[in-house]
């Protein structure tokens, strides 16, 4: 059955491309790009809309509202749980009876290959490039924020999951909107629940698949020399439809086994990067920290800034979206509390930690052109971002700063690119799938025709040009937040009682250290 | 108090050769027998979403299993012997639960078998006998 499905896919592609690409070069390319501009641009105006009278996006502050209003609602958390989240990550609160259960360790493990990924290495540079160095700080003040946020969802998804008599787990905010709204008496849960599970879909499509395709592309014909989009897409898309319909699933388990390396890789080439620049780190700290109030010359200035650094930030740790309350519900725990704990450390390393290494690479090694006169960045008024070495943006500027230092890093991050891109789609897919059978049920033939969706999408993402896509991706992860948040404000007080219960049983020692 | 033994179980021809010692030992000296079957499993691997979403029911299957197919088996061969038995079956990393659970039961003494692959993968990744000599605490007996 499967395999059928794979020979027919393979064959419609074959038939399917070829066929539109014979009207001259970057034709197809071109052709995608533009149905997709045009489809999709309302929708992306509308999510990015200003606020009447300022040109501050809405959704920024929205999500930053909300992560100020659950950190100061849980009290810090972020501060006074962080040691006691690490310590539940070491495992010195596991009962050893529950071995062979998944342990905190690689839930945080798991939840974060799906947000480690272009991100941190494409999306700082898509920031950095447009809103200058300052965005980095913002991006770094959203995510210590964010953490709360994290915590916030990740109980909630755990304690509202449904447990399934063949001992399977479903869970998310799909389904403390229709359970958690229901035991607390309010109405639209339900009608909640679904808008949810659509703007997941496509925000699988988008942020979870074709904003990586799209970069993986981009990366790889820097290294190769320019080629069509729609290769990549058609092969990306053959071993991703392998991997989630065929159930090739050792290809998904040493990808998953790959990435958590790659990302130390990565985290350790940076650092590396900086030493070798070590005279220059107070002076790049101190571009980001003036950037961040300045914008030294950037267009949008302060507010250019800050924007991009938050916008960056969430679509990086997706703190806010639900995507990790999805991820975290699968895992058994006795006490919800936990994993929020453990789910808060998730925007520290992702965004904290990872985006910060790139953006100060990008900003130490000078890829971004500066004036000699007067020290500030020239600003290309065509492309709308800041002018860098030979005009790259996106992954490619990443790639170019690196190379600056360590020559032969863009092929291995080219590597480094698909495979993070593979693994956030296959992520992404579980997702999309999520939210696809709760509103469609389950069942075979309902879920092939998903991840038949899916992967098509791969193609187009690879093929369309990084402007329209990375606005179509952003817009849909911002929806999931919007609908997400305003379930959590009604939610939180449930969180506050699990989170007093825990640390009130935590002190009196009536849970328990094992170690 | 009388003595106490535990061995380490699995199936696997070198876990019967041990388990065969290990019985003779306890008919002769009169100590009970703990069998142990560790699950080999570490809290720090990475797993993909659906082996998270599946593994409690893995867990649970891997569990019956290894019940049905290497402990009870021995248990009803060994109940003619009139020996004091125990059995465990426990996840984690062998050589260290071998232990725990031989200190958990107040053994005098660790039994383990031992393939005799000497090749590159014992010498990379260590063998079970290898690593238990590396951190016991008590006398252990390792059974070619």
């Amino acid at each position: 059955m499967t395999t059928r499905f794979l020979a027919v896919l393979a064959a419609f592609l074959l038939c399917a491309v070829p066929a539109s690409a014979q009207d001259g070069g970057g034709g197809l390319d071109a052709t995608i790009n533009q149905i997709f501009a045009d489809y999709t641009s309302w929708y992306v105006a509308l999510i990015f809309a200003d606020l009447p009278g300022t040109n501050f996006s809405w959704i920024a502050l929205w999500l930053v509202v909300a992560a100020l209003i659950f950190t100061g609602y849980f009290g810090f958390i972020q501060v006074k749980g962080f040691l006691h989240s690490i310590r539940l990550v070491k495992g010195d609160y596991s009962d050893p009876n529950d071995a062979g259960e998944v342990s905190h360790f690689q839930a945080l493990a798991t939840a974060l290959s799906g947000t480690v990924g272009l991100g941190n290495i494409a999306g700082v540079a898509v920031a950095v490039g447009i809103g200058g160095p300052g965005a980095t700080f913002w991006m770094i003040i959203a995510g210590l924020f964010g953490m709360a946020t994290k915590f916030t969802e990740c109980t909630l998804g755990v304690k509202y999951r449904n447990e399934y008599p063949d001992g399977t787990v479903s869970g998310g905010p799909m389904y403390y909107m229709t359970k958690g709204f229901k035991e607390r008496g309010l109405p639209a849960g339900p009608i909640m629940a679904v808008l949810f599970c659509i703007f997941t879909i496509l925000g699988a499509l988008g942020g979870g698949n074709m904003f990586q395709a799209n970069q993986a592309h981009a990366q790889l014909a820097g290294v190769l020399g320019d080629y069509p989009g729609w290769i990549t897409g058609v092969a990306l898309a053959v071993v991703t439809f392998a991997v989630i319909a065929g159930g090739l699933k050792s290809i998904a388990r040493v990808t998953e086994k790959i990435v958590p390396f790659m990302g130390v890789f990565y985290v350790i080439v940076s650092i590396i990067i900086l030493i070798v620049n070590y005279d220059e780190i107070l002076w790049a700290f101190g571009q980001i920290f003036q950037g961040a109030f300045t914008g030294l010359g950037v267009a949008g200035g302060f507010t250019g800034a800050l924007i991009q650094g938050f916008r960056r930030a969430a679509f990086s740790n997706e703190a806010g979206i639900g995507s990790a309350a999805i991820a975290h519900s699968a895992v058994r725990t006795k006490e919800p509390v936990t994993e929020g704990y453990v789910a808060l450390l998730e925007p520290f390393i992702d965004t904290v930690v990872i985006c910060t290494m790139t953006a100060l690479v990008i900003v130490i090694t000078g890829v971004l052109n500066v004036d000699p006169e007067t020290g500030l960045y020239v600003w290309n008024a065509e492309a709308g971002r800041i002018s860098t070495e030979g005009e790259v943006q996106g992954v490619e500027l990443t790639s170019a700063a690196y190379a600056r230092v360590l020559p032969w890093f863009p092929a291995l991050l080219a590597i480094a690119v698909v495979l993070f891109a593979f693994s956030t789609m296959l992520s992404w897919s579980y997702y999309g799938l999520k939210a696809w059978t709760y509103i469609f049920g389950e069942g075979k033939v309902k879920e092939l025709i998903f991840k038949t969706i899916f992967c098509l999408f791969i193609i187009i993402g690879a093929a369309a040009s990084l402007g329209p896509v990375i606005d179509f991706s952003d817009a849909m992860l911002f929806s999931m937040a919007v609908v997400n948040v305003i379930a959590l404000y009604f939610l939180m007080p449930i969180v506050r009682g699990e989170l007093d219960d825990y640390v009130r049983r935590l002190r009196s020692g009536e849970i328990k250290k094992f170690s | 108090m009388p003595e106490k033994f535990v061995v380490g179980y699995d199936g696997s021809p070198a876990g019967r050769r041990a388990l065969d010692f290990a019985v003779s030992n306890a008919k002769a000296q009169g100590a009970g027998l703990v069998i142990a079957h560790v699950l080999e499993w570490s809290p720090y691997s990475f797993l993909t979403k659906e082996e998270v979403e599946e593994r409690h029911v893995r867990r649970k299957e891997e569990l019956q299993r290894a019940e049905k197919h290497v402990i009870s088996p021995v248990r009803e061969k060994l109940d003619a012997t009139g020996l004091e038995i125990e059995t465990v079956i426990r996840y984690g990393h062998s050589a260290e639960m071998l232990l725990s659970i031989a200190k958990d039961a107040g053994a005098t003494q660790i039994i383990v078998g031992r393939d005799g692959n000497g090749g590159l993968a014992a010498r990379m990744f260590g063998s079970t006998a290898g690593s238990l000599v590396q951190i016991t605490t008590l006398p252990c007996t390792i059974v070619p």
